[in-house]
């Protein structure tokens, strides 16, 4: 798998062989007794179905009659679905979109309540305070929100600067920019609180340093501060391009895909293919496009840190 | 990795006051309004962007439904009804899926601290021989996106393997799957591999096996631990939509998230706002009683993802 992965095993497998192992008991049966939980729900629940989606998607399979192999076929039905290159573009554009808006504002935030001396626990509580509101209330909450006619809540708030309506959800073209809002909103306070974290762990002497060499407080943030940042900063872009490429509750609810598909991403195209289609599920074409989006993620994944390793580990 | 070394450099890092801004560039006059300003404008902005939409939400609830509808951004609405509540938790049977909620938070919570504890604690106390592949096991799940099980592991609730038992509508379908987490089995893996081993030690002279030494010894010292993912599981929980909408289709067994959707074209907008609002309640008291958990979080689940 993707080299951090490994990386991590070896990590883990060093740490594990230091310590000198202890005997509790010779008795094999209550170490057993203690994996028990461990490997009963693990295996029904985690192991076994990651095989089966492997198995499941060289099937044809839709729980009525027994499941035949059919070599790639599913993958093949898939790729020419005509909805596949619309959900692979929308998933595309969205997880852009979020880049441009969603990936700059909690760094900038960060940096901000970095600096401030009080009321410093309020105003993270705030940024997060969105996080814990239940998905399906956000989505409710500012489904009412885009309204689209002119007493709509934001529409009356573009009012009073003198701009809009806007048609929000309604509009093929606004809708994926309305949802990128709302998941902006959702989620950024999360990665505000990670970045304070790694703000915190910035040398200080290195500003001190700065300073002695004459460095304006614009220049010990781009040249001290955000370079002291790129291993986490890295990590986030990753974190946050595997989310967005994961995009479900959002388009599903309000949107449902719509308008004319515009919405529709490929989690929502495997939901589509599994449970919503009047044939019965076609649970294979399923699985083959969530390997091929797992896949992709791996993939990604694996040739990002790649190119970025020499960068990051650098600090 | 590396953002394991920067938690343990944080803490050496945290007395020292100072940021970006030095004390002598605080003394300029123009850098600290400039800072004021950007502060100011900073927190009305987090004001209004964070706890705005639930102060409208708090004040629509109970706003009748037209002045909502004719204006939203109204400061003083036509009179205030707080009957709305009351009829959310009754006539819409609120009060049903919240418990639905609140039983399945809490089976979820029972099955993941019984799994990450025994789990946790056989890998890193107990640690049999194949314990580093168990390890690696647990590890590689964190890497398969949860899509990738979300067919199978429906198809598994259909039918489950060797029990040949059908979960489809029994909260057994969202508590079972819940506990494999492999995030929470790890945190406390690591949690025990810190804890000091001359206590174990101690306490096996004392004559304590392996169950005594888990429940009198290991348990207790970890409350801490425990308190973050009983907490992190209780809001994933309450959080959670697809799963238990795949899982649980009989209305009168599913939770307020998967519920409130289908209630909204049926329902009054000022009853509905007020089962929005009570569904909200839960998470936002807990962040607020146990803020410390969340905010100190972020390094934490950073150094396990990366």
């Amino acid at each position: 798998m993707s080299s951090p992965a490994v990386r991590t095993v070896a990590a883990v497998g060093e740490r594990t062989r230091r310590r000198p192992r202890i005997r509790v008991s010779r008795d094999g049966l209550s170490t057993l007794a203690f994996l028990l939980p461990m490997l009963l729900i693990f295996g029904l629940f985690s192991w076994f179905p990651i095989v089966r989606s492997l198995i499941m998607s060289v099937q044809e399979t839709n729980l009525v009659s027994t499941p035949t192999f059919v070599g790639l076929d599913n993958f093949a039905r898939v790729v020419a679905d005509p909805l596949f290159g619309k959900a692979v573009s929308n998933t595309a554009y969205f997880a852009l979109l979020a880049l441009i808006i969603g990936y700059p504002i909690p760094l900038v935030l960060a940096v901000v309540m970095s600096e401030t001396r009080r009321f410093k626990g309020l105003y993270s509580a705030l940024a997060y305070l969105p996080v814990v509101v239940p998905p399906v209330v956000s989505v409710l909450l500012w489904q009412f929100f885009f309204n689209a006619s002119p007493t709509g809540v934001f529409n009356t708030m573009l009012g009073w600067v003198g701009l809009g309506p806007l048609p929000w959800l309604q509009d093929s073209g606004t809708a994926m920019p309305s949802i990128v809002l709302e998941a902006t909103w959702a989620g950024a306070g999360g990665t505000v609180i990670i970045y304070l974290a790694a703000l915190l762990s910035v040398p200080r002497e290195l500003y001190d340093a700065a300073e002695v060499d004459g460095a304006s407080i614009w220049q010990k943030i781009w040249h001290v501060t955000l370079p002291q940042l790129r291993g986490v900063l890295f990590i986030t872009l990753i974190l946050q391009l595997i989310a967005t490429s994961q995009l479900f509750t959002e388009p599903f609810l309000f949107t449902g895909g719509g308008p004319a598909n515009a919405t529709l991403t490929v989690l929502l195209l495997i939901y589509h293919y599994a449970f919503q289609n009047s044939l019965g599920g076609d649970y294979g074409m399923a699985a083959a496009l969530s390997i091929m989006l797992a896949a992709f993620l791996g993939v990604f994944t694996a040739v990002y840190f790649r190119l970025t390793r020499s960068w990051s580990t650098t600090s | 990795m590396k953002l394991r070394g920067s938690t343990r450099r944080r803490r050496s890092a945290l007395p020292t006051g100072r940021g970006i801004i030095s004390d002598s560039e605080l003394h300029r006059p123009r850098v600290r309004w400039t800072l004021r300003l950007i502060h100011g404008v900073t927190l009305i902005l987090l004001l209004i962007i964070g706890l705005g939409p639930l102060l409208w939400l708090a004040k629509s609830s109970i706003t009748p439904t037209q002045d909502t509808i004719r204006t939203p951004m109204s400061l003083w609405p036509h009179g205030f009804d707080l009957g709305t509540f009351a009829r959310a938790w009754s006539q819409t049977h609120i009060d049903r899926y919240f418990l639905n909620t609140v039983w399945i938070a809490v089976g979820s919570w029972f099955v993941q601290i019984l799994v990450a504890t025994t789990g946790g604690y056989a890998l890193s106390v107990l640690r049999p021989r194949f314990a580093r592949v168990l390890t690696a096991l647990v590890l590689a799940t964190l890497f398969v996106p949860s899509i990738v099980l979300l067919v199978p592991l429906y198809l598994t609730i259909v039918d489950v393997p060797f029990l040949h038992m059908k979960l489809i509508n029994s909260f057994w379908a969202v508590w079972l799957p819940a506990g494999a987490s492999a995030f929470n089995v790890l945190l406390m893996k690591r949690f025990f591999d810190n804890l000091p081993r001359e206590v174990f030690e101690a306490a096996q002279v004392d004559g304590a096996g392996p169950f005594r030494l888990f429940w009198s010894i290991v348990v207790p010292m970890s409350r801490p631990i425990i308190g973050v993912v009983s907490v992190f599981a209780v809001i994933g929980q309450w959080k959670d939509y697809l799963w238990p909408l795949l899982v649980l289709p009989d209305p009168n067994n599913q939770p307020l998230s998967v519920r409130l959707p289908t209630l909204q074209p049926t329902t009054q907008l000022d009853v509905f706002l007020a089962a929005l609002a009570i569904a909200t309640l839960i998470p936002i008291v807990l962040f607020l009683v146990f803020q410390r958990m969340f905010l100190k979080g972020g390094d934490l689940s950073g150094a396990v993802k990366g």
